[in-house]
């Protein structure tokens, strides 16, 4: 029992990330009919939204201070971060320390920014072209964010830790008479991803935008048709799903050290996502983010890994999600929540 | 000969002669100018050319005639590989033996993966494909270790059995053949200045492509491409003539998938190992970016886009900083550091960006890729000239 | 005992009732026409003949089959052919192209992998996508790309390419509607001509009350989801529930034409 709580814990925090990117992608196919190959890039300039807030308050000024000498009797040269210069050392380290939460203050308006850019300058011309370049140009344009961030941030994976408060592990388990610790942030992960997830759907489902997106998602000529400019708000959708991406990735990055290819890593799963759950529904990607998270937990506990390996199949958790869509796809060519007609020439 | 018509022999005999000529055409630099660093004529260069060439012809023939986008086609080319490595360790040296193998497992490795993706159409069946792809890779990098060597990628050992080559006692690893005729085996020619080289490989790879362009040729004009090319303007309309389409669309896979096999097995030939890395999803979208930069659907194209990449990966990956100080020395220091660094971004280690902005601006601008921007071209110099006597006759071409 | 023989059929989508108990009978070689005020329900019932929606009750029999549950392209190896209400062909294709393709399908839909031989070679097929052409009178257009002809053109290609299979029963969904009164004439000439040449038995959804009486041989009126008369065109114009149908309209030949 206590193995397995573990393992569904250990899934929560990946499956929230999938969760997260794959309803974005759902929210971007569902208004505007685009597939963005680009999706996983938005997630990974999150994480490097965080990257460059951790260097930022860093930069230091450096003082010599003649009273100390270092190792070559030269006077010592002491740096002192700006912030900790401006708003002393109390503030100053509690900004250090807790960059990774401040880095979503930043996220939020950079992330709808980028997004809003993209559509207007990019995706927007691509509506009536074919599906084919659709998917070519925003892969290209994957490919482009990915290099550029490895130009300027190197090709290793940066280490991005928690505040300090939230690092160490905390028993889940002990709540329900178990026995399974686990890590804070990653709690805190579940708990973030929960609320966003929470927040798009109360988005769509209560205020008056949200029910104009929902019905343009369902029929957008009629939409158009009484006078509501449906593009606007499609626009802000997209500038919306690019934070719900980014978001994702700020706060995982003291879960996983973000590198410049985390982004496409997680598209491609995620993409499984939404195609497990069915196109176009957002509880499917959700739930099937989930899910599959979960599961592939699973697959990577010493136990599954043993069985699979006396078949041959060592690492079996590097393909499970994979083998699920295959039989998923089979058996319900539609996936688990999918609606008849999206997507089906 | 008639079985391709004269327009598509004079396209062939074009193709044969770039190919067998291909030494003197890529080296036109004396070897110890300047510009020497432009030349292309290596085998090691030349023999990708024609691989690659090979690999963008099959994916054309799905892409270009069906409309169905995969991005899960390095998984075949890595495939290939792989069995064309295992021949060599298991029988021998010799590639007909490990091309077959590569070409019939690429092929069931095809039809296996487009019997599931081709249930869906559409942006559906390029995630499925891609996210094959990048199974392939997962299985290639760590699942199946046992059949891949993992990390280190697969390769020829001394010890291995090769049951059918004659024992070998000169202690160094073999070489990969054609009956005796060793891939590696260069002819060098010296005229003056210049340094032409004839590799045995690249002869070899040269006679696969143009094989691989006269079978894509056949297809194209055939019935079955008929078919294939109605599958990509109307689904609908075959549906109601009493066609499924899904025999068609795995056809045009598996074809594709073993050209992709031919390929990679070819790439093992000429240099006996194997990495996951070659089935990535990077790797894939090169596959689709030669095809869109020649020019989807036509049949020289992908052979152009394949070259053209794979040439100019070659030389920008050479440009590093000392290159570009040294042909920006005589601006002002400030300005030449300017330009090297931003130029730097884009050389070098760079060469992915490039590769990125490329891919955004033919899709963007150029959607017919070289071709159309060639048949544009063509197009504006017709009509330049028929503007300068357009005084006295009478203008037809401005209505085009 | 006719060809397409539809009884009981019930269709609703949600709450609303889209078909109710609807039978059909389309003798064999005749042209009928189903006819019926918008939301009547005429392309829910045809798009049930052609394996885009099933039935929630009822049958649909065709020559002894039944066309529920399997698929457009199992139907119409059947011998259905459909024409769309937007012409539905090869528009990236040459008009040439575009006839030679049901040509080359087989009749029972099998796959054959002749990736070696020429298009060009198959005299045979050639002979009849001429003749299909110069039938439909446009074989001087063979060698344009389909999609930059005329509407009443393509309507044109698109029916030499359902003919050209010998359907036994072909469907019509508006083959005139948005066509100028040139084209829509020439196509009620068209249809005649292969009426009289070819016997198909024909089922034609349409709204041009012109098209209708000129061309049908038997006529159901279709209103809220059920057939309310069916007859022969003589007996149906001044017909007083079809009145009824169409709003009370008094004059039904005047009104019906602008319709």
């Amino acid at each position: 029992m206590d193995a397995i709580l573990l393992q569904i814990l250990n899934g929560l925090d990946k499956g929230s990330a999938y969760a997260l990117i794959a309803l974005g992608l759902t929210l971007i196919f569902g208004t505007l009919g685009v597939v963005n190959f680009a999706h996983g890039a938005l997630f990974m300039l999150g994480a490097f939204c965080a990257v460059s807030l951790q260097k930022l308050v860093a930069v230091s000024k450096i003082t010599i201070d003649p009273s100390q000498v270092d190792f070559l009797g030269n006077p010592l040269k002491v740096k002192t971060p700006y912030v900790i210069e401006w708003f002393g050392p109390k503030i100053g380290n509690a900004i250090i320390d807790w960059n990774v939460p401040l880095a979503i203050i930043i996220a939020i308006p950079v992330m709808l920014l980028i997004g809003y850019v993209m559509e207007r300058g990019l995706i927007k011309h691509f509506y009536k072209r074919p599906h084919a370049d659709q998917i070519l140009v925003t892969f290209g344009l994957a490919i482009v964010i990915q290099e550029l961030v490895k130009a300027n941030f190197g090709a290793n994976p940066i280490p991005t830790p928690a505040p300090d408060q939230f690092v160490g592990s905390f028993n889940v388990g002990a709540l329900i008479g178990l026995d399974a610790s686990y890590p804070y942030w990653r709690l805190i992960y579940f708990a973030f991803s929960a609320l966003i997830i929470s927040s798009v759907f109360a988005f769509l489902r209560f205020t008056t935008f949200g029910m104009v997106v929902r019905a343009g998602m369902a029929d957008r000529e009629t939409v158009g048709l009484l006078g509501i400019n449906i593009d606007r708000r499609f626009t802000i959708m997209f500038g919306i799903a690019a934070a719900v991406a980014g978001l994702a990735g700020v706060m995982y990055t003291p879960i996983n050290s973000p590198n410049y290819h985390m982004g496409m890593d997680f598209l491609v799963l995620s993409f499984v996502v939404v195609v497990v759950g069915g196109m176009g529904s957002l509880p499917g990607a959700v739930s099937a983010g989930f899910l599959l998270g979960i599961l592939e937990s699973f697959a990577s506990m010493n136990e599954v890994k043993g069985f699979f390996e006396m078949l041959y199949l060592p690492s079996i958790d590097q393909i499970i999600i994979y083998l699920v869509a295959i039989i998923v796809l089979l058996t319900r060519p539609r996936g688990l929540m999918g609606k008849a007609g999206v997507m089906e020439e | 000969m008639n079985t391709i018509s004269k327009a598509d022999m004079k396209t062939l005999f074009f193709v044969a002669i770039i190919a067998l000529l291909a030494p003197f055409i890529l080296n036109p630099f004396p070897t110890d100018s300047g510009l020497a660093q432009f030349n292309a004529g290596y085998p090691d260069l030349m023999q990708r050319f024609a691989i690659y060439g090979i690999l963008a012809i099959g994916f054309n023939i799905l892409f270009g005639l069906t409309g169905y986008l995969s991005f899960g086609h390095a998984a075949f080319l890595g495939v290939g590989s792989y069995s064309a490595v295992w021949m060599f360790k298991l029988l021998s040296m010799n590639i007909i033996p490990a091309l077959i193998l590569s070409v019939i497992v690429a092929g069931l490795f095809s039809l296996l993966i487009g019997f599931i993706s081709l249930r869906r159409s559409g942006i559906y069946f390029s995630i499925l494909t891609l996210a094959f792809a990048q199974m392939s890779f997962a299985l290639a990098y760590s699942v199946l270790t046992p059949l891949t060597n993992g990390e280190t990628g697969l390769q020829i050992t001394l010890n291995d059995p090769r049951i059918l080559a004659a024992e070998n006692v000169s202690g160094n690893l073999p070489v990969t053949t054609l009956f005796g005729l060793e891939m590696r085996d260069t002819w060098a020619m010296q005229v003056g200045a210049w340094d032409f080289q004839f590799n045995i490989g690249y002869y070899i790879c040269a006679i696969f492509l143009l094989l691989a362009f006269y079978l894509s040729i056949r297809i194209f004009r055939s019935p079955f491409g008929m078919m294939l090319r109605a599958v990509k303007t109307n689904q609908n309309r075959l549906n109601y003539t009493g066609i499924n389409t899904r025999p068609y669309t795995l056809a045009a896979f598996v074809i594709s998938g073993m050209y992709a096999g031919l390929a990679g097995g070819l790439m093992a030939s000429m240099d006996p190992l194997a990495g996951a890395e070659r089935m990535q999803w990077t790797a894939s979208g090169e596959i689709v970016l030669m095809t869109i930069l020649g020019g989807t659907g036509t049949l020289l194209g992908p052979v152009m886009g394949a070259g053209f990449i794979k040439y100019f990966e070659n030389i920008f990956s050479k440009i590093n900083d000392t290159v570009l100080h040294g042909w920006f020395s005589w601006m002002p220091d400030g300005l030449e550091n300017i330009i090297v660094w931003v130029l730097h971004l884009f050389t070098g280690k760079g060469w992915h960006l490039t590769l990125g902005i490329m891919f955004m601006l033919i899709v963007i601008f150029l959607p017919g890729g070289l071709m159309e921007g060639m048949s544009r071209i063509g197009n504006w110099w017709k009509r330049r000239k028929g503007d300068d006597d357009a005084e006295s006759k009478s203008t037809t071409t401005a209505a085009e | 005992m006719g060809i397409l023989e539809v009884q009981n059929v019930n269709k609703s989508f949600g709450g609303l009732k889209a078909l109710h108990n609807v039978n059909l009978d389309i003798e064999e070689g005749k042209i009928h026409a189903i006819i019926g005020p918008n939301g009547a329900g005429k392309s829910t019932l045809l798009n049930c003949f052609v394996g885009k929606l099933t039935p929630d009750t009822g049958t649909v029999m065709f020559d002894g089959h039944s066309l529920l549950g399997i698929k457009p392209y199992e139907i119409n190896q059947l011998g259905v052919s459909r024409v769309f209400q937007t012409p539905e062909i090869f528009s990236e294709l040459s008009v040439w192209e575009n006839t030679l393709i049901p040509c080359f399908a087989k009749r029972d839909g099998s796959f054959t992998l002749n990736a070696l031989s020429r298009v060009s070679d198959n005299k045979d097929m050639a002979e009849k996508a001429e003749k299909m052409l110069v039938d439909v009178d446009l074989i001087n257009k063979k060698d344009m790309l389909a999609s930059s002809m005329s509407r009443g053109d393509k309507r044109r290609l698109e029916m030499a390419m359902c003919l050209s299979q010998n359907p036994k029963l072909l469907l019509l969904d508006e083959p005139t509607a948005g066509m100028a009164r040139a084209d829509t004439e020439s196509t009620i000439e068209l249809l005649k001509s292969i009426q009289k040449k070819l016997k198909i038995t024909m089922a034609i959804i349409e709204h041009d009350m012109g098209v209708v009486f000129s061309l049908a041989q038997k006529i159901s009126v279709l209103a809220q989801g059920t057939v309310i008369v069916e007859d022969i065109p003589e007996n149906i114009k001044g017909h007083p529930k079809v009145k009824e149908a169409y709003l009370g309209e008094a004059q039904v030949e005047g009104n019906m034409r602008d319709d």
